[in-house]
């Protein structure tokens, strides 16, 4: 029970780290129709961009690890990650609006792979050091609790996961009560009634591909402050295994994608602690086979209909 | 009578099939004129070219004296044109009022939005019992109004219904039609009604323009077109 209650806290702090990665493929999906697949070293871009901006903004709060410099980084992060996807979409996506929807996948490739050989070459292959920006150690449960004290649970973690909350919370805000947020929904269901509406469909995708850049950016910082070993590379398997998190939930779903991330970062905690650490990747691929064999629309998905 | 809206030698091309080979019409404030003709004739090319869809190759589109054509869908509707599309194009997910609401997305009038939206509950109550339902689970006559209304939400100058007839029960759409000669007549909004249906077109147009293969091939006052010979064997059944 203790053991399995440790899996789920784990499997949690990192399924909040595919949930937020998860949202962009799923919010970029909804506008475009396309999976946008340099989204994972949006990602990585993220942990770099705090790894560079940490130093000066801790500095301004004092010098060493805090919360408030933690923030500053976090949000000098997504901002960075905003304007990366802004600028990707603008340069890359936007002139093949009118292609074929392979034309984009295969532009978006061809930016993943600039993203991964551009960052080997600026920032360097080997892995760095994540500087710690807060100070993380276990938090000491009172011992009232009786076995439920030997569960390990560590600030980092609390963080990951109330952060995570936070940012979901003000999506759903936006996405459902802003007028950009209407317009998003909107454009995802016809882009070309929504502009009918008066919607400026450039300017919605471009605003979606900052919110869900933004997301991407905050879990690369995330992540580094749980594991402070940061490379080039390190979107490739976060953004596969998000990407899979998307279409458990159905993709294009929003809700779905926090959820689909939350359950694979579980069952890949389960698998590690009960079954075999090795299966933790493999576990991950078949989740994407049964879901596109037997629930294609995902978990709440709805089946796309054909429109007559 | 002077023309709001005013159309002339417009060409539209699909890649290289020129779907409008070089039409002219004109409507005049207030009226409902109708454009008919038969399967694709070209009346939804004409109606995706004035809202601003499909941009056209050559030729104008003058509303209110200033030459529209080739502008973003967006800029078009804030100008004063709404269309409502063939297929009715509603947002199935969102619910009824949220249908509404972006319908009045250019307006930021929040008083003046919930006060059409009652308007709009008042000349479709179809729509006003079924407010907060997924505007996807309305049957189809539902939301043809729905989609009329949420056209209306933008408080146009000119309208651009498409077929709002299609695939609608016969009794409803006799109702649809009723709603549209008010809206018409009450709100003095100028209407250009695209039909297959040209019996019902011409009963409650002014003017009609008749269309095929790309061309206009007359146009008359409505109740002529109703006598005219030619027009009655090949679009009103003999
Ligand atoms: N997206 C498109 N690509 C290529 N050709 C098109 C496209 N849309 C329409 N066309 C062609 O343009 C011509 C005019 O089509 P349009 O849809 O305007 O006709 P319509 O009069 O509205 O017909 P209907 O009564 O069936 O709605 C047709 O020959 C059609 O095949
Ligand atoms: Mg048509």
């Amino acid at each position: 029970m203790i053991e399995f209650l440790q899996q789920l806290i784990n499997g949690l702090s990192q399924g909040a780290i595919y949930a937020l990665i998860a949202l962009g493929y799923t919010m970029v999906f909804g506008v475009l129709r396309f999976i946008n697949f340099a989204h994972g070293d949006i990602y990585m871009l993220g942990a770099f961009a705090g790894f560079y901006t940490a130093p000066k903004l801790l500095s301004l709060t004092g010098g060493g690890p805090s919360y408030g410099g933690a923030a500053l980084v976090l949000v000098a992060a997504m901002a960075l990650c905003a304007a990366a996807g802004v600028i990707i979409e603008r340069l890359c996506y936007r002139p093949l609006r009118a292609q074929p929807r392979l034309t984009v996948l295969i532009a978006a490739i061809g930016v993943s792979l600039f993203l991964e050989n551009g960052g080997q070459f600026f920032f360097g292959a080997d892995p760095q050091a994540f500087p710690e920006i807060i100070a993380d150690s276990a938090i000491e449960l009172p011992a009232s609790w009786g076995e439920f004290a030997s569960l390990t649970l560590t600030i980092g973690q609390l963080i990951v996961i109330g952060s995570t909350i936070v940012l979901l919370a003000a999506l759903r805000t936006i996405v459902k009560y802003t007028r950009t947020g209407m317009a998003m929904r909107a454009l995802s269901l016809n882009p070309l009634a929504a502009s009918l509406m008066g919607v400026n469909t450039d300017a919605v995708i471009s605003f979606t591909f900052a919110i869900g850049s933004a997301l991407a950016g905050a879990a690369g910082i995330l992540t580094s402050i749980q594991q402070p070993s940061i490379d080039p590379l390190m979107g490739i398997n976060a953004g596969l295994k998000a990407f899979v998190a998307a279409v458990l939930g159905g993709i294009g779903n929003i809700p779905g994608a926090a959820l689909g991330g939350v359950i694979i970062g579980v069952l890949e905690a389960l698998v590690v602690g009960y079954i075999n650490p090795t299966y933790r990747d493999p576990l991950v691929f078949a989740v994407l086979i049964l879901v596109l064999l037997f629930k294609p629309s995902g978990l709440l998905g709805k089946a796309e209909r054909e429109k007559v | 009578m002077s023309a709001i809206l005013s159309i002339r030698d417009l060409v539209v091309c699909y890649g290289s099939i020129k779907a409008l080979q070089g039409i002219s019409v004109e409507i005049p404030k207030g009226q409902i004129i109708t454009l008919v003709g038969a399967n694709g004739a070209g009346k939804t090319t004409t109606l995706r070219t004035i809202s601003g869809i499909l941009k056209p190759t050559a030729g104008s589109i003058e509303f209110k004296g200033e030459n529209i054509g080739g502008l973003p869908a967006h800029k078009i509707v804030a100008r004063g044109i709404a269309h409502s599309p063939e297929g009715r194009m509603i947002f199935s997910n969102l619910t009824v009022l949220e249908n509404l609401r972006m319908g009045a997305y250019l307006r930021r009038d929040k008083a003046g939005i919930a006060e059409d939206i009652r308007r709009m509950c008042g000349i479709f109550p179809r729509l006003a019992e079924r407010e907060s339902q997924a505007a996807g689970t309305l049957s189809g006559g539902e939301q043809q109004m729905l989609a009329i209304a949420r056209a209306l939400m933008s408080r146009p100058e000119c309208l651009l219904l498409d077929e709002p007839s299609l695939g609608i029960a016969p009794i409803l759409v006799q109702a649809i039609f009723e709603k549209i000669v008010e809206i018409n007549r009450e709100l003095g909004l100028t209407i250009l009604l695209v039909e297959q249906n040209a019996n019902l077109a011409l009963e409650v147009s002014h003017y009609g323009y008749v269309m095929e293969t790309g061309r206009i091939i007359l146009s008359d006052t409505s109740s002529a077109l109703r006598e005219n010979p030619s027009v009655r064997a090949a679009y009103l059944g003999g």
